[in-house]
């Protein structure tokens, strides 16, 4: 048994300390907003946030993160991540959705990091999460966006 | 056999298709309400409860609860045709999006069908959806509005044609009664649908065309919400995976799984028609014990060569005479020989994967009345039922196919051999369908597992005249047919599959002679459609040689093409006005240059400019101005979206994106191998719309073809190369 604290609530799973968070989070406590793609860190539809911090969850093992709090997209709350994904919403965003879980988990993170953020850190923080359908023309102007109505 | 249920299942439907001229709709009381669709809909009162007919007949059901459901023939991989559709029918009805949720619908060709395809098969391609629901669906929700008054003008004891119905309200003016959808949901089942149904004027539309509305799905996909095959749960559900041939066509010689089987949590190892799959309680367990499994391949028909020989023999084909005429206008040799000046090049195009963020998956269970339920992304929902049917012994009749929305797709869930639908089948009677199995690919099954944009040679020659003046057009294409050897060979004539051609074929240009061949190879390794298909290679091919024209000469790239275009006004229309938006003409920012393509697809027009810089060694794409034409725009914000998508996908793959084989075997096996663009090379993209009362065309695929040549053409006259080998990562040397 190991223990995983996931949005808020502590849950103990019959699993292995090797486990990756990913399918601790999908087979084990059964929720799906976080995506797999590549399952080598190559692609971000799995992303979420540890302590805050933008991880991602296939290449991040169960045994490695015990007392660590993890937040899922089903979790994340609080003004800049509500922020977030309003303006997704409002800037249609999404085409197929499916790595849009992790696009808002690490613009989310970035945003909470450097509230005002340049198209430089946009590409800096952002590269790491893969669009198939190309959503990044949006993904740019959300997270500016964003800024702005945070600022606001 | 399949082949022959297939025809049988097209003839029938063409003939139901024939004796139901004239949109005959019907409508049937359920229990929850009422469901329109084709009539008959003998049996739809008795259908499940929760989901009245929607495996039966609907387009919409009306419950009394006031929601209302739409029921899409078409696919929905991300381009928004769920969208689309729905967006014809609040129109019609007179819904408000509020009361509207959107589901796959299967099961019945005849009210399904493609009407792009005569109708006759149910699937998503070509980007035909908007085209084939253009009248289907707006007739049935004006259907819809038309039994509601009636339903609530009997009640109120009023005449019908003073009542509105709109935002999800029926109102009559004159008393002042109103009411929500849901109270006359079952009275409108018993009003009789006239035959001939009047559609709203287009002065009255407040959805199609606005520019404001946005997709009706946008919020649960920000939040996770959205519901994809892999996140289907069932209980207690199996996960599979795959052990595919490391080489296309070796086979299973011997399996030891004793290893796997003892691992904690692995409930089957089996082998089946395409390799062997391994089962367990969850995803990370079977991938666990798939490792332990050892696995010797019959590789004695495999396909041994790699991508380096493939393309070394197109080149020495592309060199001969073709084996067959796609076009020949004129006397193209004849021209060819007798010209002052003859430009030859040679465009060389690599294996493309498609690689969708959702890697393939299927979950198939028996329930408890015998029916095989198979959740997927079902492009081409009866004929996998087909496949599924054969893979599994049980009849078609008795499954039953759900299809859910896919993340990604571009062509990949519409496969001949339909491979994981025929896996997750086989793996259900291979465990005696003692449990729901859910079969996911790994990125590296899905990117190993062919079904490529084939590779392509193009030789491309063209003949000046002493004035001047193109003369003569040459363009021999080398590569795989998409359709050989599968149940869409019926498309191949006169030896020419038309998707290997198309773009090509259909070049719009005034040359008096002009000749396209295509020379079909044999090759092991399986190809599909990848978005805009033919037009992949083709746009590139014929738009970059056209520009080796327009240097030689030295004329204008806009002004040579409209010259060339003069019978062609909507390829017309689209340069002019994305000539007009670039401000052509106006000079750029010291270092960049721009790059035109113009480029039809699917009956969709399109032309992109490119601003492009070449910086120590870099392509830079600063900006895209793209036109579009794709008649009547249904939704603007998803063509604009659409758009924007095909350009930065088309973009990766010029860029980067390239498919290579080592003896037979595939080098990429995830995206550090297989480079997508990513969000640091995505350039700002405008997009602007053709005004058109033209019946609508499709965007999902039409905006991918003119970018690859648009940078081609402006990387020329930034860095005085020709980039003829993709992707520019291959094909442009840094100087």
């Amino acid at each position: 048994m190991i223990t995983l604290n996931l949005n808020g609530t502590e849950h103990r799973l019959d699993a292995e300390a090797d486990m990756p968070l990913l399918w601790a989070i999908r087979d084990h406590v059964g929720l799906t907003g976080t995506k797999f793609g590549c399952g080598l860190a190559q692609c971000g539809a799995c992303t979420v946030h540890v302590d805050g911090v933008p991880v991602r969850s296939c290449q991040t093992f169960l045994g490695d993160i015990e007392g660590a709090s993890v937040t899922t997209i089903e979790g994340i709350d609080g003004k800049v991540a509500e922020t977030v994904q309003a303006v997704w919403a409002d800037l249609d965003v999404p085409q197929c959705g499916y790595c849009q879980s992790g696009q808002i988990m690490s613009a989310s993170a970035l945003l909470a990091e450097t509230p005002k953020p340049t198209d430089e850190d946009i590409d800096a923080a952002m590269s790491g999460n893969l669009c198939r359908c190309a959503t990044y023309q949006r993904i740019r102007a959300a997270i500016h966006e964003a800024a702005d109505r945070l600022e606001a | 056999m399949l082949v022959q249920k297939l025809n049988e299942m097209a003839d029938r439907a063409k003939a139901e298709a024939v004796s139901r001229r004239g949109f005959l709709l019907g409508a049937a009381a359920t229990s929850a309400g009422v469901a329109i669709g084709f009539r008959p809909l003998a049996g739809l009162a008795a259908a499940d409860p929760v989901k009245p007919g929607a495996e039966l007949a609907a387009y919409i059901s009306i419950a009394e609860d006031n929601t209302v459901t739409i029921y899409s023939s078409q696919f929905d991989m991300g381009q928004g045709s769920y969208h689309g559709i729905a967006t014809l029918v609040v129109e019609e009805l007179g819904a408000d999006w509020s009361q509207v949720t959107v589901e796959g619908a299967s099961g019945n060709v005849a009210q399904y069908g493609n009407l792009m395809w005569g109708g006759q098969f149910q699937g998503s391609g070509g980007s035909t959806s908007m085209a084939s629901s253009w009248d289907r669906y707006r007739k049935a929700g004006a259907a819809g509005r038309m039994m509601l008054a009636e339903a609530a003008a009997k009640e109120w004891g009023v005449s019908a044609s003073e009542i509105a119905v709109e935002k999800g309200v029926i109102a009559h003016a004159g008393s002042g009664k109103t009411s929500g959808f849901g109270a006359f949901a079952k009275a409108a089942a018993g009003v009789t649908i006239p035959e001939d149904i009047k559609l709203k004027d287009r002065s009255d539309w407040t959805e199609i065309g606005n520019p404001e509305l946005k997709r009706y799905d946008r919020v649960g996909k920000t939040k996770g919400e959205e519901d994809f095959t892999i996140d289907v749960k069932l209980p207690g559900m199996l996960t599979a995976v795959m052990i595919h041939p490391p080489k296309f066509g070796a086979t299973v010689a011997s399996v030891d799984a004793a290893e796997a089987k003892a691992l904690k949590g692995v409930s089957d190892v089996v082998t089946i028609h395409r390799g062997v799959a391994v089962l367990a309680k969850d995803m990370w367990t079977a991938l666990k014990a798939r490792d332990l499994v050892t696995v010797t391949w019959d590789e004695s028909k495999a396909e041994k060569r790699g991508s380096a020989e493939i393309m070394a023999e197109y080149r020495n084909l592309a060199a001969k005479a073709p084996m067959a005429v796609a076009r020949k206008d004129g006397d193209p040799e004849a021209a060819l020989a007798s010209a002052a000046r003859v430009i030859e090049a040679t465009y060389e195009f690599p294996y493309l994967a498609h690689a969708a963020m959702e890697p393939l998956n299927a979950v198939a269970a028996m329930n408890a009345d015998g029916v095989l339920e198979i959740r997927g992304g079902h492009q081409m929902p009866d004929y996998y039922q087909q496949m599924a049917s054969q893979f599994s012994d049980v009849p078609p009749e008795k499954i039953r196919m759900h299809v859910m929305k896919t993340g990604g797709g571009f062509g990949r869930r519409a496969t001949p051999d339909a491979e994981v639908i025929t896996e997750v089948a086989a793996i259900g009677k291979a465990i005696g369908w003692k449990a729901p199995v859910k079969l996911q690919w790994t990125r590296e099954n899905d990117m190993r597992g062919g079904r490529y944009r084939p590779a392509y040679v193009h030789r491309m020659r063209a003949g000046l005249g002493a004035d001047g003046k193109l003369v003569a057009w040459d363009n021999h294409i080398v590569g795989q047919s998409i359709v050989a050897n599968t149940i869409f060979s019926g498309l191949i004539k006169d030896g020419v599959d038309a998707t290997s051609v198309e773009g090509s074929s259909t070049l719009p240009y005034a040359i008096p002679n002009l000749g396209v061949g295509l020379t079909t190879t044999e090759v092991g390794v399986p190809v599909l459609w990848w978005r805009s298909v033919g037009s992949t290679h083709t746009a590139y091919a014929t738009e970059v040689f056209l520009d080796e024209v327009i240097a030689e000469i030295g004329a204008d790239q806009v002004q040579f093409r409209l010259d060339l275009l003069k019978d062609h006004p909507r390829h017309a229309g689209v340069l002019k006005l994305a000539a007009e938006k670039a401000e052509w003409g106006k000079p750029l920012p010291e270092g960049h240059h721009w790059g035109v393509a113009v480029h039809e697809s699917f009956s969709s027009y399109v032309a992109e400019i490119a601003e492009v810089s070449v910086e120590d060694g870099q392509v830079i794409v600063h900006r895209v101005v793209a036109a579009v034409d794709v008649g009547t725009p249904i939704n603007p914000d998803v063509i604009r979206a659409q758009v924007e998508g095909g350009i930065g996908f088309g973009l990766g793959s010029v860029l980067s994106e390239e498919l290579t084989l080592t003896g037979g075997e595939v080098d990429q096996g995830n995206y550090d191998g297989y480079l997508p663009l990513r969000i640091d090379r995505m350039p700002k993209v405008e997009v602007h719309i053709v005004p058109s009362t033209e019946r609508p065309t499709g965007i999902g695929e039409p905006g991918v073809p003119p970018i690859g040549p648009a940078i081609a053409n402006a990387v020329f006259r930034a860095s005085g190369q020709r980039v003829r080998t993709l992707p520019f990562e291959k094909g442009f040397k840094a100087a």
